[in-house]
């Protein structure tokens, strides 16, 4: 079981280039896999994509073998902007999700109070979010996400809006939630540190070819440490793989 | 520190309008009284506007008259609210209707309300219907204008995060974009209903119905021109009445509850 792209094109209308070309990947479940590329290479057409947001011009995936048509909730997104409801609640955000997909109301306040403890908002949870800093907004969009139990988290530069303290900690509280909950994520970034501190795999997508450069598998123990040696050589594998390309250009 | 700067302001603003009050005074008493410049007939005072309400109160009919309007005013903004919203969504929801049918409403939606009573002598009589009819033929418009202005504001990023959560197409609308587009739409809901009781004024004059407007053309066919100027006061009140007590508590808490305040 996995979640496979076959073949897919994105051609915008507007433009008319094509933003994918023939991609073909593979992500399989309880993956965390990681992408990144220069601004313009597609990574984020990529994940709209597999959200069902946008449809692909050719080509299909596929999800457990049946095809992706349109958004829901097996898919959940996290985006950059936290995208929370200012109407509504810390608690009341996380359990939008789990409201809309009918979970019976015990089991969405258990889900919903385990996650916040995990992301330590518990006492925050009757807060508005106007009340939260940015890292805290971020937090509870992923307890948002998480509590959705999708089959696969899709994540859109979820910390690239934060300072760097703050992203550095809270891709640090992602690895601890994900070791816990072995759940499938797709993880955009154009941070190369953050791609090898997260990701099983480390996809490198050209920007000029539209497709994938290179798949760089992260062999490093978890949980992982930035200034290792070999966590250091990968950094620099990958920065070659993006920066070779302009060379050549 | 805060409380009494409030006070102070407050004492300014009624120490002002008593200066005007007295000021307005002196003018009637020197020009109608003394210089006969005016005919007392064309010329409201103060003391005279107060006389009239007290004989207006104590008749009831004012009490009558402000109830009666305020309860027609309520069906008719209610009805408004009602056929133009759903106009509004209609018309954010699709691009056709938006295309084609929001210029003509933003057409006749500058058409003044009154320019619909002559249809709707013909169409309803004098009658209740008729006062009805202009109302929301006067609002409607603004209404359908102002709840898709709100629904088109609403980020699109909500809309995507909530369709990744599995949210259907109906509960996109009870749950994101009717909730999102509050703060927006209460604000057009506010400018429609000073449209509606406008519109009422216009429907009221020209039937016999109880109500201010009728009020109002009964000083004008008594020659009572303080009776005129005292509706006209009530009817000031009665709007600014329904448009800080209702309106603008709600937007308060709305916004406030977001951080917007």
């Amino acid at each position: 079981m996995a979640l496979v792209l076959n073949n897919v094109s994105k051609v915008f209308e507007d433009n008319g280039k094509a933003t994918l070309n023939n991609v073909s990947l593979r992500i399989e479940l309880g993956e965390f896999l990681c992408v990144v590329g220069r601004s313009g290479c597609g990574k984020s057409t990529l994940l709209h994509l597999i959200a069902g947001l946008e449809r692909p011009t050719e080509g299909e995936i596929t999800l457990n073998g049946v095809p992706v048509t349109g958004p829901g909730a097996d898919r959940t997104v996290m985006f950059q902007e936290h995208a929370l409801f200012p109407w509504r609640n810390v608690i009341e955000n996380v359990t939008f999700g789990m409201e809309m997909t009918g979970v019976p109301k015990e089991v969405q306040e258990k889900r919903a109070a385990t996650y916040l403890e995990m992301m330590g908002l518990t006492e925050y949870s009757k807060y508005a979010i106007h009340q939260l800093s940015g890292g805290m907004r971020q937090r509870v969009a992923l307890a948002r996400a998480f509590c959705m139990d999708s089959e696969i988290l899709l994540m859109d530069e979820p910390f690239s809006a934060l300072d760097k303290q703050t992203s550095n900690r809270l891709r640090k509280e992602l690895q601890d939630i994900w070791m816990k909950t072995g759940k499938t994520v797709f993880f955009i970034t154009h941070s190369v540190e953050e791609a090898v501190y997260l990701g099983d795999r480390v996809v490198v997508m050209s920007a000029r070819e539209g497709n994938i450069r290179e798949i760089v598998p992260i062999s490093l123990k978890r949980p992982r440490e930035i200034y290792e040696e070999d966590f250091i050589r990968y950094r620099h594998k990958i920065l070659d793989e993006i920066q070779g390309e302009d060379e050549r250009r | 520190m805060k409380t009494t700067k409030k006070a102070m302001s407050g004492l300014q603003q009624i120490l002002f309008l008593g200066g005007l009050l007295l000021l307005w005074q002196v003018v009637y008493t020197v020009g109608v009284d003394g210089l006969s410049m005016w005919k007392s007939y064309a010329m409201p005072s103060p003391v005279g506007v107060a006389k009239s309400f007290l004989s207006l109160m104590e008749s009831g009919s004012l009490v009558s008259a402000v109830g009666n309007s305020l309860a027609r005013g309520a069906v008719g903004y209610g009805l408004s609210v009602v056929l133009g919203g759903i106009l509004g969504v209609l018309m954010s929801h699709f691009s056709f209707l938006k295309r084609n049918v929001r210029p003509l409403v933003m057409g006749i939606q500058t058409l003044p309300s009154v320019c619909w009573v002559p249809f709707s002598i013909l169409w309803f009589g004098l009658s209740q219907t008729a006062i009805l009819f202009v109302v929301v033929m006067g609002s409607a418009f603004s209404m359908s204008l102002a709840f898709d202005n709100a629904i088109s504001g609403v980020p699109p990023i909500y809309k995507k995060a909530a369709l990744t959560m599995g949210a259907q197409p109906g509960q996109i609308y009870r749950k994101v974009i009717f909730p999102a587009c509050l703060p927006e739409l209460i604000s057009g809901l506010k400018q429609g209903w000073s449209f509606a009781w406008r519109a009422l004024m216009s429907g009221e004059v020209m039937t016999t119905s109880v109500g201010l407007g009728q009020t109002l053309i009964m000083g004008r066919n008594l020659a009572d021109i303080n009776q005129v100027m005292l509706v006209m006061v009530v009817i000031v009140l009665s709007g600014i009445l329904i448009d800080q007590g209702v309106f603008r508590t709600m937007e308060k808490r709305i916004l406030k509850k977001r951080g917007l305040l």
